[in-house]
């Protein structure tokens, strides 16, 4: 703990209230993320991946707020700025990515247009300083004749190169943390690695830490130094990407390390945790994971477990932490 | 483009000609046209050569053709009631319609837009939560008794302005206008608030749900996470984007003003083609009511292809080029 | 977006969602909606017995006097403690003739939006049904029509309706014309909306098997498109009928509806609007605030229930 952490969530809290209950959304969710570093997030559909992204860059949809913990950027709080504050740090600091290219640009103004405008929000450069700036950056993201293609419209571009266009804005000011939410789940399967390894060599190449928000632990295994494994709005796994991956620790993470599919092909090893993630409204006490557990045991109904240490990762399991965790290596990578 | 705007221009074709064919059957087929002509004191063989010289015992079809020949010549036959060319009529009160339709269009989209806007920014607002019951009421309050408690305030108790009339009007060639004397103006203003409030409603409802619906959008929220400042996201992106189907749906309403002009003519005697139309209706004044109708509908196709143009302004994926891989 | 659970169970019908309580729920929540329902309830009644309610009979000319004309409401200085809301230009009583007057104003209205209604949802059935060349004409129609507003195609129906019957004549069927003439002009929401839903009924795999066991499929799949539209259409028929309201309100202030011995409140109007300048302002005033607030209470009505059968929109 010698270096303050570009990044620093600490115990976060996202709540919606609603007209029946308050549901929780993310809750007690902590972890860091090192300058240059690369931290990938997983967990299944609803597990609160998205909800912390927005939490962090400040864009919760009303009602959704932050209930509690702190967020900080380079040591300073960013949780509790004021909107034009935060204003600031959004595209300055904290670069967003979207799932859908094809709905993340503005159709009715050129992309040019869009890349120069940001630009220029953030930094104190002339238009035409602006326009070298964006040519350059398109080139940098591999879009062919790049100044002729700054007049052109979103809907002149193929998904892939959208997603190109797409990563140029969220660079264009040069912040120091990308967040990447699904960058590729809506674009053709040919291009994805593409994107990926722009997305990866780009940011290592402007030093901007990325934090990578996905469905698929291949795409993990490739990309990241450290892996999140979230589960109802809570980190089940944090740790380095190869201990997270040849050793899971919670049960959770053993089964979706049991869903990626091997090089050998065997594509009937994507083995499914039976059931499915509870809704917010009705979250098992004590481990939210427990009906689902093949190992649960009495503590798991009774108490909620807290992440402990375990090697240079860290678990919220009662198994780990009573060290019964015989099962562990059940799951063997090649 | 070009196939877009030849099978635009087909439509609009199909819609003229549907219109001539309901207009040519009013014309032809209710009531005798001949006997309209002429006075009850004619001979069988006087109406005989009429009917003759009209060539109304020529194949349906051969005057449907002649019908729509003249009509494209502004060629409407002559008013039962009046013994004058509806052409000429209908000229005459073009300019009194045409000059209160436009004024209360304009009032319509510069207030009703701005309206809409804030309303959809500012959901929970309590001015916008005003100004959205106000505007039910609005759609509510029928036309004509819009222009009644207009009247009842305005020129019965304040006596401010004219409850009737177009004032002086200044004649430019064939143009009669009343937007350059003082009292045109003054009774200008009733009935262009009269006209053109139920539009303002409409136009702002709409402009909020599209708003509503914009915001969002996940390029709104792409702009949003880029830092860019509330200004240019409402005003420049969102605004942008809501005013594509805006144009559509405001170009029609303003097609349906000039006919809901017939209303507000009616509550203010206001000199133009409506009060003819109505009129005619009344005195079942055939060459009239048919000429009004293809009027009608030659507006609103021209209205149509007007808006068609400023989509395609507008809107660069219609100005399509192909993608690059 | 809603704290709903997923109710992700395929296309329920919107009836069914409709006696669900959370309707019921969402109805008792909102006040305004409430008072709606109970100006409108307040409305139908007054008609249905407007003869029993009614202090007077204002088309009995020997209950009325000429000497009663132009008497003011009842907190003015002349007021006569008989009438209310004081009386016109004949004697006639205004709170009597505005409850008489809805009468007329609520049948034309119902009785033009079922017309539409009807009209509306076969030919939007026949379209999506049957395709190709039919669906191509009834659509192209809708187009057309779409392009004048009701009040001018009723306009014109009139105009012939004069042309053929006569002036005179007219005024015995001016009920019916209006009636005709309104739902004319009102029947393609619900075709367009009929036809969409029945296009993605037609696909469905009992249409095809009832084919195979014989039964005729457009029995079926009227049994089974129906249910599926109840919903949009009570929302536009809801709505209509404010539209037919005002149309009908328009066309007789405009002196082409019903005829000043047969007064709907559009003519009530246009009675009193001769009698603005000179004082009697009442006899306009309150007929078009008896309007407007009929109106008003439909249309939050169909606000209400359009946002309640859709809980996208929420
Ligand atoms: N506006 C909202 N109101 C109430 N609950 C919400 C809202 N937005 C999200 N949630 C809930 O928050 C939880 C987390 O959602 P989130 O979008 O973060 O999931 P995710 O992990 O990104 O899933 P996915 O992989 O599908 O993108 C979900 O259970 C979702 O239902
Ligand atoms: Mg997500």
């Amino acid at each position: 703990m010698t270096e303050t952490p570009l990044l620093s969530v600490r115990d976060l809290k996202v709540e919606f209230p609603t007209r029946r209950a308050t549901l929780t959304a993310i809750d007690g969710v902590s972890f860091d993320l090192k300058k240059g570093e690369v931290l990938g997030v997983v967990g299944e559909s609803g597990a609160g991946k998205s909800i912390t992204g927005s939490a962090i860059i400040g864009l919760l949809e009303p009602p959704g707020r932050i209930a509690g913990g702190e967020i900080r950027l380079k040591g300073e709080r960013i949780d509790n700025l004021s909107q034009a504050a935060m204003r600031k740090v959004r595209g300055k600091r904290i670069g967003m990515i979207f799932q859908d290219p094809l709905t993340s640009l503005n159709p009715l103004f050129t992309i040019g247009e869009q890349i120069t405008e940001t630009i220029m929000t953030h930094l104190p450069v002339s238009e035409a300083e602006a326009r070298k700036r964006a040519i350059g950056l398109l080139e940098e993201v591999g879009i062919p004749a790049a100044g002729d293609r700054l007049d052109a419209y979103p809907h002149q571009f193929s998904g892939g190169m959208r997603q190109r266009v797409v990563i140029a804005l969220a660079l264009c000011a040069e912040p120091e943390l990308v967040i990447a939410d699904e960058p590729t789940t809506a674009l053709d399967v040919s291009v994805q690695a593409q994107i990926i390894g722009l997305l990866k060599r780009i940011c290592n190449d402007h030093g901007a830490s990325v934090m990578l928000i996905t469905h698929d632990m291949g795409v993990i295994a490739e990309t990241c130094d450290r892996v999140a494994v979230m589960y109802s709005g809570r980190v089940a796994e944090i740790g380095p990407v190869r201990d997270v991956v040849k050793s899971p620790h919670h049960p959770y993470t053993v089964g979706l390390m049991g869903a990626i599919p091997t090089l050998i092909g065997e594509h009937d090893r994507l083995t499914q945790i039976p059931g499915s993630m509870p809704r917010l409204d009705a979250i098992p006490k004590g481990c939210p994971f427990n009906p689902r557990c093949a190992h649960v045991f009495d503590r798991c109904r009774a108490e909620r477990p807290d992440p402990i240490d375990v090697g240079a990762s860290r678990v919220a399991c009662w198994l780990v932490e009573e060290g019964r965790n015989g099962h562990a290596n059940e799951v063997e990578q090649a | 483009m070009l196939a877009f705007s030849i099978r635009r221009l087909f439509q609009a074709l199909l819609v003229m000609i549907v219109v001539a064919l309901i207009a040519f059957t009013l014309f032809r087929f209710v009531g005798d046209p001949v006997n309209q002509m002429v006075g009850v004191e004619t001979t069988p063989e006087q109406r005989e050569a009429l009917r003759e010289r009209l060539g109304l015992n020529d194949p349906v079809i051969i005057q449907f053709a002649r019908f729509i020949l003249n009509a494209a010549q502004f060629n409407f036959g002559t008013s039962y009631q009046f013994k004058q060319p509806v052409a000429e009529m209908i000229g005459k009160r073009l300019p009194a319609t045409l000059e209160l339709s436009i004024v209360s269009a304009i009032l319509a989209v510069l207030v009703g837009i701005p309206m809409g806007v804030y309303t959809g920014l500012n959901r929970d607002g309590v001015l916008s939560k005003f100004l959205l019951s106000a505007s039910l009421i609005g759609i509510s309050l029928p036309t004509f008794f819009i222009g009644i408690l207009l009247i009842f305030i305005f020129s019965v108790n304040l006596q401010w302005l004219p409850s009737f009339g177009r004032g002086e009007v200044v004649q430019i060639g064939w143009w009669s206008t009343g937007l350059l004397t003082w009292s045109g103006i003054k009774a200008l203003i009733l009935p262009a608030i009269t006209l053109g409030l139920f539009q303002m409603t409409l136009i702002m409802r709409l402009v909020r749900a599209e708003m509503l619906e914009v915001i969002r959008t996940d390029y709104i929220k792409f702009a949003r996470a880029r830092g860019l400042p509330n200004r240019a996201v409402n005003y420049r992106h969102a605004l942008k984007n809501t005013l594509v189907p805006v144009i559509t749906i405001t170009g029609l309403q303003l097609g349906t003003i000039i006919a809901f002009a017939i209303i507000t003519e009616t509550v203010f005697q206001w000199p133009g083609m409506g009060l003819l139309f109505l009129q005619s209706v009344q005195n079942v004044d055939i060459p009239i009511m048919a000429a009004y109708l293809m009027l009608i509908a030659f507006l609103f196709v021209l209205i149509n292809f007007v808006v068609d143009l400023l989509y395609f302004y507008v809107d660069p994926r219609l100005r399509a080029e192909r993608a690059i891989k | 977006m809603s704290d709903e659970p997923l109710k992700q169970d395929a296309p329920r019908g919107a009836l069914k969602r409709a006696l669900d309580s959370d309707i019921l729920h969402s109805f008792l929540r909102s006040k305004i909606t409430v008072i709606a329902a109970v100006i409108t309830a307040l409305y139908f009644i007054g008609a249905l017995f407007a003869p029993w309610i009614a202090p007077h009979d204002p088309f009995d000319l020997a209950g009325i006097s000429i000497l009663d004309a132009r008497v003011p409401p009842l907190w003015m200085d002349g007021s006569d403690p008989r009438f209310l809301l004081g009386t016109d230009d004949q004697g006639r009583d205004v709170f009597s003739a505005i409850l008489y007057g809805s009468r007329i104003s609520l049948a034309v209205g119902f009785l033009s939006v079922i017309l539409a209604a009807i009209v509306g949802v076969l030919l939007g059935l026949v379209a999506g049904y049957v395709g190709g060349r039919t669906d191509a004409i009834i659509m192209r129609i809708a187009e057309v029509q779409l392009t004048f507003p009701a009040i001018l195609i009723a306009l014109l129906i009139d105009g012939a309706a004069r042309g053929v019957f006569g002036n005179l004549d007219r005024e015995k069927y001016v009920f019916w014309i209006l009636v005709f003439s309104i739902a004319l002009s009102l029947w393609v929401q619900y075709a367009r909306t009929v036809r969409g839903s029945t296009l993605v009924e037609k696909n469905k795999e009992y249409v095809q098997a009832a084919r195979l066991i014989g039964i005729p499929p457009f029995l079926i799949m009227i049994r089974h498109v129906l249910p599926n539209v109840i919903g949009p259409v009570l929302v536009i028929a809801t709505i209509n009928l404010a539209i037919a309201i005002v149309t009908e309100a328009t066309l007789s202030f405009l002196g082409v509806g019903v005829p000043p011995t047969q007064p709907s409140l559009g003519t009530l109007i246009r009675i009193g609007n001769d009698f603005l300048f000179s004082g009697e302002w009442w006899i306009a005033i309150f007929p078009g605030v008896a309007l407007a607030l009929l109106v008003l209470a439909v249309n939050l009505l169909g606000d209400w229930l359009r946002d309640a059968l859709n809980p996208k929109l929420r």
